[in-house]
């Protein structure tokens, strides 16, 4: 029982995190263009390092 | 667009007039480039733009097809369009006044994770408490889930609220209303016993029941959002403004909304007139196709009178506004739209219907068995826990869900084929139709003319047309163009005469392509179209030119008059050409020279005759029409009034798309019917078993997610059942050839 006290908590905690994690997201626009996003990471880069 | 499109030209002026200040010296730019495919175009686009002078960055957007570009004030607006169609790109002007960010949906995509969230988590504490949990262990879940309930029960559980006092305060119920009472009551009465350390709580059952509505609206609203900005994108066929000549001369830029009767405008060869107007000065051809229906260009004169939305095709016109854009012929066709829609049947969608069976039954069950059990046992917390889990458990979840899955599942494949649709209704709409009518120009036909070829041609002569018609916009020198065929002979000079044709000189020749009268010296007047190559006056070749059907145009005839469909054509054009397209797809009803309200009122007509009329038209002239019938369907080269009138819209070139969508429309029906058969047996097994008294909270939860399920996997059957059916070999070049066309 004792143990419950802090796993709970920590457990809802984690998936409030979540949550506030994908509201942040949606609202900076991350989900505007999601097909684009996909292609953009195989765009290759001349940038020196 | 295909068809008589100009080339896209997106003017300085435009540009400018279109774009919005986001900060000093910078404007922003929206185009719409229906073209973008992958990431290369992205790479591509953006670099290409990003190098123009004055450009601060631009951004592709892959989802909706747009380019976001930024550009610095005091350089003047980049050249866009020419960058853009070099790269082999069509780009419109996307108003930013026309994106507005639709609120509902941020809302409710909040709400349905708020709902997850809090589903999962209860669900969670719940097991343990099935499996076993007692005591002091399982009162602590209880509060914890209470905990997590009441907030997501305020925020998420607002959109059923609202919808269902809304309702109420009318004197009606909805499908909200025994949502709202259940959700309420179960929530009320698991507090109670929580307090009062009872074993069972219905705090999951609750947030579920929301989360599973929530997934089931949102899949619905997103459907709907999809296909409107898709539809959006295609591109504005209105012009943002026009260049209008002051009487002492100067010219300025002024957008249409501000031209008045009496202004002279400016109207280069490729523009489109902003307004009714007369000309004043100039010889050109003008395209009326998207207006009138007519598929013949029309030559204009000083005096002719102008429609606003028709092309000037062949050389600049110097014309006087007769009326300002609101009481232009536009602006007509948008009132006639509007007289349509009020006047249209109110369909009531088939979950509404169902939801107005289903609230009342629901209702007067848990009522009755709450009266049922207080009688018996006079134990008012036991009557109580069993009328809510009556509630509860008449699931309108496999109501929820049924419809909206159907119609996502349903409108993935259509889009798949290219097809959009403007909301699920369309569909249950398209499956009650017995008459088809068709458009001619534009939707039967192609709306671009192609040369007659009938063995009277000889090659030399065509080659020569061929390579002088190069120089001209006008639809049959284009026509003549892409006969491929060239000569090898290099002219002195071609000049276009608008209104009369093509000359050519080359030594002491001189070749003219055109209309005859010009054309001849003396000699027979041709027949046909009137268009003949002469040399030095003498008549060489006539050419006659048809307006040729669409791909597939004669084989969806066929399909849909095997399926049982009346076909009838309705067309401005005149008797004679629709006459041959009638006989070419065999169709025998036609009406031809009809004017928009002549083609409302013969749909007026067939309505009261009891028949449901699928229109589908293209133009400007059609828009009413469009929204008077029953249903409506319109090809993506359609004009954008059409395409916001139509309930569908098919973006490939061939008209087999039309069986295509009445196919997976039945299918879609069918499958839609099975999820409320078995929604229907769900309740007709759960009910007895509530009302008895048997149904605990693990019980609700199985049931209802088990039931959300099995209706979720019926829908998702469309697609294999439609997989083998007409599957389109090569579909991706299919949809890349009128792109290709379109940038020739």
């Amino acid at each position: 029982m004792s143990v419950l006290w802090y796993l709970i908590p920590i457990s809802l905690g984690l998936g409030g995190v979540g949550l506030a994690l994908f509201f942040w997201a949606l609202r900076s626009g991350q989900y505007e263009d999601v097909a684009g996003a996909a292609e953009r990471i195989l765009t290759d880069e001349d940038r020196p390092l | 667009m295909t068809g008589i499109s100009a080339l896209t030209r997106l003017s300085a002026d435009e540009l400018l007039l279109a774009s919005r200040v986001i900060d000093t010296n910078l404007r922003q730019t929206d185009l719409s480039v229906p073209g973008i495919r992958c990431g290369g175009c992205i790479q591509k686009i953006e670099q290409t733009i990003g190098r123009l002078p004055g450009v601060e960055r631009a951004r592709v957007n892959l989802s909706t097809r747009r380019v976001a570009i930024s550009w610095r004030e005091s350089e003047g607006p980049p050249p866009l369009g020419e960058a853009l169609s070099r790269l082999g790109y069509e780009a419109w002007l996307h108003g930013a006044r026309e994106d507005a960010k639709d609120p509902q949906l941020g809302r409710m995509i909040r709400a349905l994770a708020v709902a997850g969230f809090a589903s999962m988590n209860i669900m969670g504490l719940s097991v343990s408490v099935w499996s076993g949990a007692a005591g002091e262990t399982r009162d602590l879940f209880h509060w914890l889930s209470a905990a997590i309930a009441f907030p997501t029960l305020a925020y998420a559980g607002r959109i059923f609220f609202q919808s269902a006092w809304q309702a109420l305060r009318r004197g009606q119920t909805n499908m909200d209303v025994p949502i709202a009472i259940g959700v309420l009551l179960a929530f009320a009465m698991s507090l109670y016993d929580t307090i009062h350390h009872q074993p069972h709580a219905y705090f999951d059952a609750a947030v579920s029941l929301l989360f599973f509505l929530l997934v089931g609206r949102t899949l619905d609203y997103l459907m709907r959002e999809k296909a409107r900005t898709a539809v959006k994108g295609l591109g504005r066929f209105a012009a943002y403004g026009a260049t209008v000549i002051a009487p002492d001369g100067t010219r300025s830029y002024v957008s249409t909304d501000e031209i008045t009767p009496g202004m002279t405008i400016l109207v280069p060869a490729g523009d489109r007139i902003p307004v009714d107007a007369t000309v004043l000065g100039g010889r050109s051809d003008i395209d009326a196709s998207i207006a009138t229906g007519e598929s013949a260009p029309e030559a204009v004169v000083p005096g002719s009178a102008l429609r606003a939305g028709t092309l000037n095709l062949t050389g600049p016109l110097t014309i006087a506004a007769s009326a300002a854009a609101k009481d232009s012929f536009l602006a007509e066709m948008i009132r006639l739209m509007e007289v349509a829609e009020g006047g249209r049947s109110h369909y009531r969608r088939l979950a509404d219907r169902a939801a107005h069976l289903y609230a009342p039954v629901v209702h007067s069950a848990a009522f009755l068995s709450f009266l049922g059990w207080v009688l018996a046992t006079g134990d008012w917390h036991r009557a109580i826990t069993i009328a809510v889990a009556v509630l509860i458990i008449t699931c309108p979840c496999a109501l929820g869900l049924a419809v909206p899955m159907v119609q996502v599942v349903a409108a993935r494949a259509l889009y798949e084929r290219g097809v959009m649709v403007k909301d699920g209704s369309a569909m249950e709409r398209l499956v009650e139709i017995d008459t088809i009518v068709f458009d001619k120009t534009g939707t039967l036909t192609s709306g671009r003319p192609a040369l007659l070829r009938d063995g009277a041609i000889d090659d030399a002569h065509l080659a020569i047309a061929a390579t002088i018609a190069t120089n001209s916009r006008h639809p049959y020198a284009r026509a003549l163009a892409e006969t491929d065929s060239h000569a090898d002979i290099a002219f002195d000079s071609v000049i276009e005469r608008a209104g009369q044709g093509l000359e050519a000189r080359i030594g002491t020749d001189v070749w003219r392509l055109g209309r005859s009268e010009w054309a001849l010296e003396s000699g027979p007047r041709s027949k046909g179209n009137g268009t003949v190559l002469a040399c030095n006056g003498r008549l060489a070749q006539t050419f006659t030119f048809e307006d040729e059907l669409r791909t597939g145009a004669s084989d969806a005839a066929a399909d849909l008059r095997e399926r049982g469909y009346t076909l009838e054509i309705m067309s401005g054009d005149t008797q004679a050409a629709v006459a041959a397209v009638g006989a070419a797809l065999g169709i025998d009803r036609m009406w031809a020279g009809l004017l928009p309200d002549g083609k409302t009122a013969h749909l007026a007509e067939l309505s009261k005759a009891g028949r449901k009329v699928l229109m589908v038209g293209d133009g400007l002239n059609d828009a009413p029409a469009l929204v008077a019938a029953h249903v409506s369907i319109a090809p993506g080269s359609a004009a954008d009034v059409g395409r916001q009138a139509a309930d569908f819209v098919f973006l490939r070139s061939d008209l087999g798309a039309i069986p295509d969508i009445i196919g997976i429309a039945v299918a879609a029906d069918r499958l839609i019917r099975q999820n409320f058969a078995f929604a229907a047996l769900y309740n007709v097994v759960a009910l007895p078993v509530a009302i008895a008294g048997l149904v605990t909270p693990l019980v609700a939860a199985l049931a209802m997610s088990g039931s959300s399920i099995l209706v979720v996997a019926n829908a998702l059957r469309l697609s294999r059942s439609r997989a083998g059916h007409r599957s389109t070999p090569g579909s991706k070049e299919r949809s890349l050839r009128p792109l290709r066309e379109s940038a020739a």
